[in-house]
């Protein structure tokens, strides 16, 4: 296996934006790829130059290699729902030099296989399966809630947003309570760049992924033989369409449940804390009327956007938005934009936890990849939200947030915050 | 969908806004309707496949245009949107 981190590392002092006026450098040297931008939260008025002076923007030179930045709300649309102009194949992340990973998971398929093998795992993410957990998953945000201290500075991030999707994925696989930090390590590794702290090469992080196969295999092996339960694992061993699955298949897919349930809905739960900190007649309104919780997580999700894009490949020349777009080039949906893109979004740049038509956002993707646990992350965000609401008068943010060093998952290393109770009865905001 | 939308009818989300790429506003048809509402599109049918609860009668209410032909269609929705 190829390191290619030092190589990119080395690249990035050269490529970052940090610091820049996003309205004086020529337009063609933005690249929104890089992560620094991101970590800095310095990426909103780049995106805004891109969206209003060229909404479909070639990158010809980055750390990784020429793209196409996709920024308005229509656009992406377009490109997400055209699977046979822009494929998901070989892979859906910026970088090329992933591929190493080589599991068959569908969120890099295109049809029909694609949607052979979605077909037969969504069932395990659908409502009517996700009903079943909602009791112990409730208990269990209960429970991490109840030990938080109150009125003394901790990391949110730490002890509630990692612990509840550590707690909720463990839940949700039926997998062995004490060892449910192996799942929060599984995940950060699978998604890892080395050398960024998870791990530090790329045979660390093999051998990370050779130890979740193994104990998933034995979880398969032995619920296959028990009477069938309601959690994924059993649900996979004993359904129909999925027994029979080859390993190899079993495996991709656990992965992809792992990824994909992990630091997207973790981040969510910390963004909407700051967003909620950042927009105080937010929380106020949202204090006067708990009703509203459901339509906030929509704009929370929305806010957020815990994934900042996805990468297609273009199979065909093709042209977007007046662009030509040659075959074989990368093409970037910069969802992170097209979500503040306010000619598809009436003040796309405000956070309003009661906005019309809050599920209109572009974080879960549209078309044939749209989020398959987007049901999943809705049930967890209303019932983290309900609990803190029956809690708290405030969660509040008392430090500057530490950012994930990504262009991809858009996230929160910690959030220092500090708790008021219900009766809490201070001046200061 | 915009008539279910506009009158607040539960059960129909229609994330996408019409443009039959979420499979948010899926609905059943009732039997005696299915030959005036007509087929879904082969990019409806994909989109329909990733419902797990899809059915014969499964239609994206998005793709289905009001016309004077259809006065008094009868259309049910799934306990679920997916």
């Amino acid at each position: 296996m190829r390191d290619v981190t030092s190589d990119q590392e080395s690249k990035q002092s050269k490529w970052s934006m940090v610091g820049k006026d996003p309205y004086s450098m020529p337009i063609e040297k933005i690249d929104l790829s890089h992560p620094g931008i991101w970590r800095a939260n310095e990426f909103l008025p780049f995106m805004e130059r891109l969206r209003s002076e060229e909404p479909v923007h070639y990158c010809p030179e980055s750390a990784v290699g020429p793209y196409w930045s996709v920024m308005k709300y229509k656009d992406i649309m377009e490109v997400d729902t055209s699977p046979h102009i822009y494929s998901s194949e070989p892979t859906i992340g910026i970088v090329d030099s992933f591929e190493e990973f080589i599991l068959p998971a569908f969120i890099s398929m295109d049809p029909p296989k694609h949607d052979e093998q979605r077909r037969v795992v969504q069932g395990v993410v659908a409502p009517a399966n996700l009903k079943n957990l909602e009791g112990l998953i409730r208990q269990r945000v209960c429970t991490i809630l109840d030990e938080l201290p109150i009125d003394e500075e901790f990391d949110w991030v730490e002890r509630v947003s990692i612990e509840l999707t550590t707690q909720m994925l463990a839940t949700l696989f039926d997998f062995p309570f004490e060892d449910r930090n192996k799942l929060t390590f599984w995940s950060d590794a699978a998604t890892a760049i080395p050398g960024g702290g998870v791990v530090s090469n790329q045979a660390e992080r093999w051998e990370a992924l050779q130890e979740c196969f193994a104990y998933f295999i034995r979880l398969w092996n032995e619920r296959v033989n028990e009477k069938p339960g309601n959690d994924l694992i059993s649900m996979l061993a004993h359904g129909e369409a999925t027994r029979n699955m080859p390993q190899e298949e079993y495996l991709g897919n656990v992965i992809l449940l792992i990824v994909g349930g992990n630091d997207t809905t973790r981040n969510s739960i910390s963004g909407g804390v700051l967003a909620l900190n950042e927009n105080p007649t937010e929380y106020d309104k949202l204090r006067a009327d708990p009703g509203l919780i459901r339509n906030m997580v929509s704009e929370i999700i929305r806010w957020q956007t815990p994934l900042a894009h996805m990468r297609r490949t273009a199979l065909v020349d093709t042209e977007l938005g007046g662009k030509k777009i040659k075959a074989g080039e990368k093409v970037v949906m910069w969802y992170a934009s097209g979500n503040r893109d306010d000619e598809s979004i009436e003040r796309a740049n405000e956070f309003l936890i009661d906005r019309a038509n809050a599920r209109q956002h572009l974080s879960f993707g549209f078309g044939l990849h749209r989020c398959m646990g987007n049901r999943l992350a809705e049930m967890q965000l209303n019932i983290v939200w309900e609990e803190i609401m029956k809690r708290f008068h405030k969660v509040e943010v008392v430090g500057e947030p530490e950012r994930v060093y990504s262009s991809f998952v858009k996230g929160y290393m910690s959030l220092p915050v500090k708790l008021q109770p219900l009766d809490w009865s201070g001046s200061a905001r | 969908m915009q008539a279910a939308v506009k009158n607040g009818v539960p059960g129909i989300d229609a994330d996408c806004g019409g443009s039959c790429s979420c499979a948010t506003c899926h609905v059943y048809i009732k039997e005696e309707w299915l030959d005036k509402v007509g087929q879904a599109s082969p990019t409806e049918e994909a989109m329909l496949s990733l419902s797990s609860d899809r059915k014969d009668n499964s239609r994206l209410s998005c793709q289905i245009p009001v016309t004077e032909a259809l006065d008094g269609l009868v259309v049910t929705t799934p306990e679920f949107q997916f």
